[in-house]
């Protein structure tokens, strides 16, 4: 495309984001533009993946190769991307519902199998679209549109779970941070593997206990000492600000390891694979 | 010692035993060597849900004519214990050749020519328990006269990687069987027919040319989840796909599966996910994801006995509304379905070439029977296939994802093609794919999206009449997938009889080629539909889409039909 550098607005649609006045996800999108742009990245080589949800809209409000699909099926969908054209930038972008209660199933294969892929979750601790349903990471406190008398369940560790299933970068932003949103995603864009980065993204609609102002009261800079190489360090991090009720920001996590697209060039390449093989020779195993 | 010079063309074998006591080995080496032979082969297993044990059946048609499908019953029959002998035992008719392990003592009806062979006494005696399907093997080689050089030529190709030692174990079980077996007197009616030689063929299940079809028709990428019976397809492309530069992906679940493909086929690349019914069901939103995004995608489905977990092993053709209509809102797909392992590859290609043509989801249907019925089949060549790409964006003007056109087709663009970024979505759209909940939006793209089928009846081949398609006939068979050849088998008696029937043998289902079977209708008396489920499915269809009001003929045991039966309910009917 152009050869002049992309500036962060470079990247804008055209059509302006349907999200509420105050919605975290405003941050964690001008952290996509920003990162975008700081790799100058071309929006031909980009793939935005969503499922379906208020942070889901994303893909609508960025200039891409995007694909708007069903309720908690991004992942599979972008993993699909990502083995069809491994050299292009896959970016799936979601929500707390759609990535952890419906779309959870999935979760654990993208990490475990190390997809190459940069998966940004918007967690507002509720469902914004469906008008404030308790998520599975709402507090057990909550009291939500289907849960009246208080939450019945006990949060999940979306941070945790994606670390003990194989994801090769894990980190945690506030959406207020746009700044500390941009480098994680760009360090997600840039590393090889799948990245998982978490967003505190504030439903100032529907979520009126976990506000901008509790989630900037919660958070707390992983510390520059911090061994982002080593997984027992990173989890145990984590356990360690949860008990002073803290949430982690910066990056907790990062390894190498092969990709599943690296493993999958193996083994064509092992098979001794061609788009020109004659598929004559495999006709003839047939033969009696 | 042969009593009369006239062997009959076309033997039906049938071996039964436990799963472990090599019943389907024994009856893949006899399919081989009479394939090797020049014949014709057409076979048909059923084998238990259970991991091991339980029983396992194999048959094994053979002539030197065209076999449609599995026959009416079996002239042959190996009981390789008695529990598989008193299943069968019912089923022998007077005539039956009887072979069975003299370890039990069967009581024989009468007629029966029974052969007692030492199996196990004999494998047991060469230190090679295993070997007791080898030395019923030889048995029927040398009663039956299957040529014993074919089937050692088998037994080498098949036992070569296991060493010499244990092919020559295997070789000389089989000399045991066929030493057992000479100084018995031999039927002359029930001898192997002369094949004709260097016939240029393969032999395959209907799973393996699934795969086959596929890799024909250009497929770039393959995820599925484990199921029977459907597995082969995967294991056949896990094996064969990498070669041709694809990937193939064992999925978390059927939900991701058909996502990876939609995904893949996104982002330009021919894709394919295969299952049975459970995973059918779990696919109808993403099918209708398919549709609403206009992204191409195959869909297999490989049908089982259902509903729920169902009989996971048996025949049944009961997902056809389900592939029909399986989806939420006013949604379409292209349902196909495959008579015999020939189809399963060239109908494995023209369903991708309508997914790739129409950008739509295309179910094809095949049915457990097929999935592991070996055929021979004229070796295909891959340079006579016609293989589809999708329309793609010629550069010019404004790129529109979901733009009209004359034939409501829009071109596609594969990520990374400068200036054609765009929106795929399942939310209603405008024509650059922008989201639109409008009255005007919703009808003009719900009517862009079934227009653009609407050409698919007219342009698919013309449905097959068995029969001339002017003259009256009495009865009209109508009927899909491996039915078909039941039908076929049964009308050719029926009109050897001087009766006046002929058959419709649709292989696109839906969108249906109405006007067809009206046509067809409008020459017969009476229309006959005939299917494996319990319902009517097809019959259903056909009403609703037609002015036919067809009698609906069904059987829903787990087993395909025999003409024996589709036969019985035409004279029932005349």
């Amino acid at each position: 495309m152009n050869s002049a550098p992309m500036k962060p607005k470079d990247y804008q649609s055209g059509i302006h984001p349907v999200w509420c006045a105050g919605c975290g996800n405003y941050g964690a999108l001008a952290g996509v533009y920003r990162a975008l742009s700081e790799l100058n990245i071309d929006p031909a080589n980009l793939v935005n993946i969503s499922g379906i949800g208020c942070s889901s809209r994303m893909p609508y409000f960025l200039k891409a190769f995007k694909m708007h699909t069903l309720h908690g099926r991004a992942g599979p969908v972008a993993t699909g991307v990502q083995l069809a054209r491994p050299d292009l930038n896959v970016l799936v972008t979601g929500g707390d519902g759609d990535g952890f209660s419906i779309g959870g199933g999935h979760m654990p294969h993208l990490g475990r199998t190390n997809v190459n892929l940069t998966y940004i979750l918007m967690d507002n601790h509720i469902y914004g679209l469906t008008k404030g349903q308790v998520s599975p990471t709402s507090r057990r406190e909550m009291k939500g549109y289907t849960t009246p008398y208080g939450g019945i369940e006990e949060p999940m560790r979306p941070l945790l779970y994606m670390l003990t299933y194989g994801a090769t970068y894990v980190g945690q932003a506030f959406a207020g941070d746009a700044k500390m949103c941009a480098e994680l995603i760009k360090g997600g864009l840039e590393h090889r593997g799948m990245a998982y980065i978490h967003i505190l993204s504030q439903c100032p609609s529907f979520n009126k206990m976990d506000t901008a102002d509790y989630f900037k009261s919660i958070i707390k800079e992983i510390p520059q000492t911090h061994d982002v190489n080593n997984l027992r360090k990173a989890m145990r991090l984590i356990y360690k600000f949860a008990e002073k009720k803290k949430e982690p920001v910066g990056l907790l996590y990062q390894s190498q390891r092969p990709t599943l697209d690296e493993i999958m060039a193996d083994l064509v390449q092992q098979a001794g694979g061609s788009k020109d093989y004659d598929i004559r020779k495999i006709i003839d195993l047939s033969r009696p | 010692m042969l009593t009369e010079p006239t062997p009959k063309n076309d033997l039906i074998f049938r071996i039964a035993g436990d799963g472990g006591e090599g019943v389907i080995s024994c009856g893949d080496f006899i399919a081989a060597a009479c394939a090797r032979s020049g014949l014709e082969i057409y076979t048909f297993k059923t084998f238990p849900a259970e991991v091991r044990g339980g029983y396992a059946m194999y048959q094994i048609r053979v002539s030197s004519k065209p076999l449609f499908n599995q026959g009416d019953t079996f002239d042959i029959f190996c009981a390789l214990n008695s529990e598989a002998y008193e299943i069968n035992r019912v089923r022998l008719l007077p005539g039956t050749a009887l072979i069975y392990d003299n370890s039990f003592s069967p009581d024989i009806p009468d007629g029966i020519l029974a052969y007692p062979i030492p199996m196990t006494k004999a494998s047991k005696a060469l230190g090679f328990k295993k070997a007791k399907n080898m030395v019923a093997l030889g048995a029927i080689s040398e009663l039956f006269d299957i040529s014993a050089e074919a089937l050692k030529g088998v037994l080498c190709d098949k036992f070569k990687a296991k060493g010499d030692k244990v092919l020559q174990a295997n070789l000389d079980a089989f000399d045991k069987g066929v030493e057992c077996a000479t100084a018995l007197e031999k039927n002359s009616e029930l001898q192997l027919p002369a094949g004709e030689e260097a016939k240029d063929v393969i032999m395959l299940s209907g799973n393996e040319a699934i795969g086959l079809g596929a890799l024909i028709g250009g497929l770039n990428f393959f995820s599925a989840y484990p199921i029977t019976p459907a597995s082969e397809i995967a294991r056949y492309l896990a094996i064969h796909l990498p070669k041709t530069g694809g990937t193939l992906i064992q999925a978390e679940d059927e939900i991701a599966s058909i996502s990876q493909a939609i995904g893949a086929s996104f982002a330009g690349k021919k894709a394919m996910t295969a299952t049975s019914g459970p995973g059918i069901a779990l696919m109808s939103e993403m099918l209708g994801f398919a549709f609403m995004s206009e992204t191409p995608v195959v869909v297999v489905d490989v049908q089982r006995g259902g509903p729920s977990t169902g009989l996971p092993t048996k025949h049944e053709q009961s997902d056809l509304l389900a592939a029909v209509y399986g989806s939420h809102g006013d949604a379409m797909r292209v349902v196909l379905s495959v008579e015999n392992v020939a189809d399963c590859i060239h109908m494995t290609v023209d369903a991708m070439n309508l997914a790739e043509t129409y950008q739509s989801p295309v179910l094809l249907l095949s049915e457990s029977s097929l999935a592991f019925s070996s055929q021979t089949i004229p070796t295909p060549d891959p340079d006579l296939i016609e293989v589809v790409q999708r329309k793609r964006w010629d550069g010019e003007g404004e790129y529109q994802r979901y733009e009209q056109t004359a034939d409501f087709i829009s071109p596609m663009a594969d990520p990374g093609t400068p200036c054609a970024l765009h929106m795929a979505t399942g939310l209603e759209h405008k024509a650059d794919g922008r989201p639109s909940f409008t009255s005007a939006s919703h009808e003009e793209m719900t009517a862009k999206r079934f227009d653009k089928l609407k050409t698919l009846p007219d342009n698919f081949r013309a449905i097959e009449i068995d029969g001339d398609a002017d003259a009256q006939a009495d009865i009209g068979i109508i009927t899909w997938g491996s039915s078909i050849g039941v039908a076929r088998e049964a009308i050719a008696r029926l009109r050897d009889e001087g009766l006046d029937v002929k058959g419709l043998y649709p292989k696109l289902i839906w969108p249906m080629q109405v006007e067809q079977f009206e046509n067809f209708a409008a020459t017969c008396k009476k229309v006959l539909v005939v299917e494996v489920n319990y319902q009517g499915q097809l019959a259903q269809l056909i009403r609703s889409q037609t002015s036919l009001d067809p009698v609906s003929h069904t059987i829903f045991g787990g087993m395909p039909f025999t003409p024996a039966n589709i036969e019985a309910k035409v004279r029932e009917l005349l």
